[in-house]
């Protein structure tokens, strides 16, 4: 069920790139550049197999989290958002299963996708893919983006009643 | 990456995000004001809400993309520093104990993406693992076909069998069947030498060594990528040539001539030995003069010899500005090439010679190609209407000029590689063109 704040989920749909910050096996966080997807109730990520170090990090640690700050990627938004969550990386088929679940997604926020397509033989280890679905479970938001004073606070229902 | 260009790097962003891992054991991570101390070597961190801990390693990151709508991205950079933050009179201040990033402006995406081949390696082995079963990467089979054969670069076979059949016709023999089975053993034979040098650029650890393979250098790179197995590629290496000696021998038994079966072998001989041991022309240096006899007078001549039994000085003739162009091809498409050839061995003209030496040797074959029609011409042997040929020289000109501006960077070179390879294509679709004009007078007359 849906619980994030409406800026938050705007912010989800608008985003092209967002931070997401896992955890290395030394326990030392480390943040990659990506573009979010939202499907109204998980944040769903996809990683190149060429660029999987993030993917091998969050299959022995699934805690991330994700920050909407960037006003050029996210269309003029000003306001900013961090969400903590728990990740699972789905590579059944890291060559095919990545369109079907979040190819419609990636086309409606960034429709040049269709182009790159086009271009798999010219980059066939590009289009082999992983989806990183996120389940959010902790939500901070700045309406206004100043992230000096104290964000809004939001938790997962499973979450609150534990 | 040294702590002091990162430093210097982040300055340029607007704001950073901080990250963090919390007491829950989660990420944190906030965006914040920052500003660099570049003669203090530290980053000085507004507060966020939450505080930015100075009890354990946070890390810093500066991120940026441009949207480009309908288009894509540009301008991609990101840079990462970690250590230990200490508390500070407005903030935290934090001296970088390590960092990383990347700036497409410094490096290419392509050639990030061919840096990271190794990784993709370890990802897919380690699933396989897991599974129990092979995860490899794939390709729709047409496209992997043309990838692993270099499809597109049967202009080079096309351009001198036409030649060769158009000069017979001229010459009065001219028969269809005789003429297909040509064309199509011609291009058989060709796939099969692009599949071996494949084979042995895989072995010799040039692709490995290659960073910035583009489309039309670097090789089709199947093994390499796990598209195929070096199995898988030798088979298809032995087909290919087992096709193409069968088509040669049909062609034999059907026109019985000396000369075909020497062309045929020699062409078979030049093409394995083009990367295969024990000559490894392509190694020594030789490998614009082997593509330039295999894909110039071997081809045309046999074309030619096919059809009339004989060999005749008029397609000799025109196979030199096509064989010239042809090896101009190689030799521009090794310009990027130059430093991973030199790690594995591979010594061609590009990598023994001068970036000045390379530019002017290119105007010098080039010019040499269309002064060859010229001089054909004038001296009787070709026919007057190949001097349409001329209209392609412009092409070298550009491709002489783009050389001397992108020789250092592969990617700006591409276009002039494709400029290149119409260059041998269109003076060759000119020369049959003229061929075709003279044969047409010819049977009106």
């Amino acid at each position: 069920m849906p619980w994030l704040p409406e800026g938050v989920e705007r912010l989800l749909n608008t985003a092209l790139v967002s931070e997401l910050t896992v955890i290395r096996a030394d326990g030392r966080a480390v943040t990659h550049p990506l573009i979010p997807l939202y499907d109204g109730e998980r944040i769903l990520m996809h990683s190149s197999t060429l660029f999987s170090k993030k993917l091998e990090h969050i299959k022995a640690n699934p805690r991330v989290s994700v920050s909407l700050s960037d006003p050029v990627g996210n269309k003029g938004l000003t306001d900013r958002a961090t969400i903590q969550g728990d990740a699972r990386v789905i590579e059944d088929d890291p060559h095919r299963q990545w369109e079907k679940l979040i190819l419609e997604l990636w086309r409606a926020k960034e429709p040049a996708i269709d182009d790159f397509l086009k271009a798999r033989v010219a980059l066939p280890l590009f289009f082999e893919r992983a989806v990183i679905e996120i389940t959010p479970r902790r939500c901070l938001y700045w309406p206004d983006g100043l992230t000096a004073q104290s964000p809004q606070v939001s938790v997962a229902p499973e979450r609150r009643a534990a | 990456m040294q702590t002091d260009t990162a430093l210097a790097k982040l300055a340029e962003y607007p704001h950073v995000v901080v990250a963090w891992v919390d007491d829950d054991g989660y990420p944190v991570s906030v965006a914040t004001s920052f500003r660099t101390d570049a003669a203090a070597g530290r980053v000085l961190l507004d507060g966020p809400q939450p505080p930015i801990p100075t009890d354990r390693e946070i890390e810093v990151v500066g991120s940026h993309i441009r949207p480009q709508p309908g288009v894509g991205y540009d301008q991609r950079r990101y840079v990462s520093i970690w250590g230990r933050a200490e508390a500070g009179e407005r903030g935290v201040a934090l001296t970088p104990e390590r960092a990383w990033g990347w700036d497409e402006t410094e490096m290419p995406f392509f050639e990030y993406s061919e840096r990271s081949v190794p990784q993709s390696k370890r990802y897919l082995d380690q699933l396989s693992r897991e599974r129990g079963v092979l995860v490899k990467p794939r390709l729709a089979l047409g496209w992997l076909a043309l990838r692993t054969t270099r499809l597109p670069f049967l202009t080079a076979t096309f351009v001198p069998v036409f030649l060769g059949l158009a000069i017979a016709a001229r010459h009065g023999s001219f028969d269809w069947l005789t003429a297909l089975l040509t064309l199509i053993g011609a291009s058989l034979a060709h796939l099969a030498i692009n599949v071996t040098n494949d084979i042995f650029d895989e072995l010799s650890g040039a692709d490995a060594a290659n960073k910035n393979p583009t489309q039309f250098s670097g090789g089709s790179r199947v093994v390499y990528y796990g598209l195929l197995s070096m199995r898988q590629l030798a088979t298809l290496a032995g087909g290919l040539y087992l096709a193409a000696i069968v088509i040669g021998l049909v062609l034999l038994a059907m026109r019985p001539s000396t000369a075909l079966l020497l062309i045929g072998v020699a062409g078979v001989l030049v093409g394995y030995s083009y990367t295969g041991p024990p000559l490894k022309l392509v190694y020594r240096g030789l490998g614009e003069i082997a593509v330039a006899v295999g894909f110039g007078p071997i081809m045309l001549l046999g074309a030619y010899v096919v059809q009339t039994g004989r060999v005749a000085s008029e397609p000799f003739v025109a196979s030199l500005p096509v064989a010239i162009l042809i090896a101009l091809i190689l030799y521009v498409n090794e310009i990027p090439d130059r430093r991973s050839d030199a790690s594995a061995g591979k010594r061609t003209l590009v990598v023994r010679l001068a970036p000045s030496t390379v530019t002017r040797i290119y105007l010098v074959a080039a010019a040499l190609a269309f002064a060859l029609i010229v001089v054909g011409v004038a001296v009787g042997i070709l026919p007057w209407p190949t001097l349409i040929a001329l209209l392609a020289l412009p092409l070298a000109m550009r491709v002489h000029t783009g050389i001397q501006q992108h020789y250092d960077s592969p990617y700006t070179l591409m276009a002039v590689m494709g400029t290149n390879v119409k260059l041998h294509l269109y003076t060759g679709l000119l020369l049959l063109a003229g061929y075709l004009v003279t044969l047409a007078v010819a049977l009106l007359g």
